[in-house]
């Protein structure tokens, strides 16, 4: 498939987006089992929270320059949310103002300080109003990494994406992209939790490896249920195109095919790879001797970058059966 | 139910690309339009368009054939462009089965191109919105036109008749008969998606026909060979 540079960034910056949220969530449940240090309401959850909305809010822009003309966004895309019950694309449609919407009311309740105990759960789990927008922020960010894996997944003759690798990559690499951010705001903002974040997103990191291993893997051994035969249906080993019916270009030319060759795809996934799994991992490691301010920023960084050319690569190894029509100028 | 479709005969199908510029000149100007072309005089020329003919060749020199393979939108009865839309854009009319697109609710997401395994929907450059195929919908439905008219340009345009039209749910339709007759098929039926367009195979006329039937075994002038009868009784000597 062609990769787009507007479904790139969306993905990817809500993704990390997601990520840092969960991590956020995940700092405070920790704090109020006394694991963890609290944290200040002001210049640590809302100021993450501030974050995770920059980040989703970046992701939005880049998904209004997915429609066909930046104006539809206007006009046209609130019909996007009315096919829920069949479009995975219209849920992510919903889920994605939604969860903004849980993530802006986390930072301002953190913000304004509505920390105050509403109930205890049998008499442990002091209960406050940002937990309950955390658990329901939580819930919605599960419910938009499935979305948007789910587009790709559900398409059954797209066979390196229909895979439930393709929802857990999806979900791995948010959730390690987004506790490393969170590492590097701890460090940047000098609060003692980088050690803590830096450790989950090492964790996340290395089962995100794992399991896009085992997606390239899978993908490399895939066999294609569509060829020549079936497309045409006719029953010869050798069939060759010798006219796709026209010389100039179309659609089906530009929109289905990467358009680089083999050894930049390969050069790709050697970058994505490094940038992705190994600089993070290496950096986070060092931040935690060194205890450097830089070092996990830098970390988000690369890997942030990484997963810009894995999701390119994500896009690049798809392979659409309706190429087979287009082969041969002619 | 009625499903409107096509049938596209393969073993007479010339190439002509008359289905093409016919499609092209009645939709452009038509409901379905208009089908943007640019740059049509200049290096790396692009257009819309809603069907091709494509050309094919089967097996290797010099035993090949070659197949002229028309395509277009195969308007399937388990569409899996429609179900993706996120707007409801792509619809499958519930009268007569044929898929379309609302221009004025798409928003060019291009997400039911990718969910089409024929790759038979253009996005229009100038619109931006998804175009596709529309079985000639302002023609066959178009109650003042004589009968013989209410059907697609292509199949109007086709001078070898490739190219038949109606509703392949009635038995005894012309194209269900010549489905049922003639072996129709649908293309890639791995996916299951049911497309109602089908095609018509090639075929060659032969008979079965063994050597000896070819001259008499038991020839009179013995010329080919000594009477069989030294041999031993022929069949017709125990015959009647």
């Amino acid at each position: 498939m062609h990769p787009a540079f507007s479904v790139i960034f969306l993905t990817t910056l809500i993704g990390a987006a997601q990520g840092m949220f969960m991590a956020l969530v995940t700092g405070q449940v920790y704090s109020m089992a006394n694991l963890l240090e609290p944290q200040d309401s002001v210049t640590f959850y809302a100021a993450g929270s501030l974050i995770a909305l920059l980040l989703l809010g970046g992701g939005l822009v880049a998904a209004v320059f997915h429609l066909g003309k930046p104006g539809y966004f206007i006009t046209r895309a609130w019909r996007g949310v009315t096919q829920w019950r069949t479009s995975w694309l219209s849920r992510e449609l919903i889920a994605l103002p939604a969860f903004m919407f849980l993530v802006f009311l986390y930072g301002v309740v953190h913000d304004m300080g509505w920390t105050d105990t509403l109930f205890t759960i049998k008499g442990v789990i002091p209960v406050d109003p940002s937990l309950i927008i955390a658990t329901l922020g939580v819930l919605m960010a599960i419910t938009l990494f499935i979305s948007t894996a789910m587009i790709y997944a559900s398409l059954r003759f797209l066979q390196e994406w229909y895979s439930p690798l393709t929802v857990v990559n999806f979900i791995l690499f948010g959730l390690a992209s987004g506790f490393t951010l969170t590492a590097a705001f701890s460090a940047w903002t000098r609060v003692d939790l980088v050690g803590f974040y830096g450790t989950w997103a090492v964790v996340f990191t290395i089962m995100a490896f794992v399991s896009r291993f085992w997606s390239m893997l899978r993908n490399q051994r895939i066999k294609h249920k569509s060829d020549m035969r079936s497309a045409l249906g006719i029953r010869h080993a050798r069939i060759t195109q010798r006219s796709m019916g026209f010389m100039g270009g179309s659609f089906n030319t530009r929109e289905y095919f990467h358009g680089k060759s083999s050894s930049v795809v390969e050069v790709v996934r050697l970058f994505f790879l490094v940038m992705v799994f190994a600089v993070p991992v290496a950096l986070l490691a060092a931040s935690n001797t060194l205890e450097s301010r830089y070092l996990p920023v830098l970390a988000f960084l690369a890997q942030y970058t990484g997963l810009l050319a894995e999701r390119w690569y994500f896009f690049a190894e798809a392979r659409h059966p309706q190429n087979l029509y287009y082969q041969t100028v002619g | 139910m009625t499903q409107l479709a096509l049938v596209i005969d393969l073993n007479v199908c010339v190439g002509c690309h008359a289905c093409v510029t016919s499609c092209k000149e009645w939709n452009t100007s038509g409901w379905a339009g208009p089908m943007v072309n640019q740059r049509p005089y200049d290096a790396d020329p692009t257009g819309t368009f809603f069907n091709r003919v494509q050309t094919f060749e089967v097996g290797e020199y010099p035993n090949t054939e070659t197949v002229h393979f028309p395509k277009s939108c195969l308007h399937c009865e388990e569409p899996p462009c429609v179900p993706v839309c996120p707007t409801g854009a792509s619809y499958k009319r519930k009268d007569n089965g044929v898929v379309l697109v609302d221009y004025d609710k798409c928003i060019g997401c291009k997400y039911c191109s990718w969910a089409c395994p024929y790759g038979v929907r253009e996005l229009d450059e100038m619109q931006k919105v998804m175009k596709k195929c529309t079985l000639c919908i302002d023609r066959i439905t178009d109650r003042s036109k004589p009968e013989s008219e209410r059907k697609p340009a292509c199949v109007l345009a086709c001078p070898t008749s490739a190219r038949l039209f109606g509703d392949v749910h009635d038995s005894d339709s012309e194209v269900s008969v010549a489905i049922r007759e003639r072996g129709g098929y649908q293309l890639m039926p791995e996916w299951g998606t049911q497309p109602a367009n089908h095609y018509l195979p090639r075929h060659k006329t032969r008979i079965q026909i063994f050597e000896d039937e070819l001259e008499r075994v038991d020839n009179p002038l013995d010329k080919e060979h000594p009477l069989p009868a030294a041999l031993g009784d022929t069949l017709d000597d125990v015959t009647f």
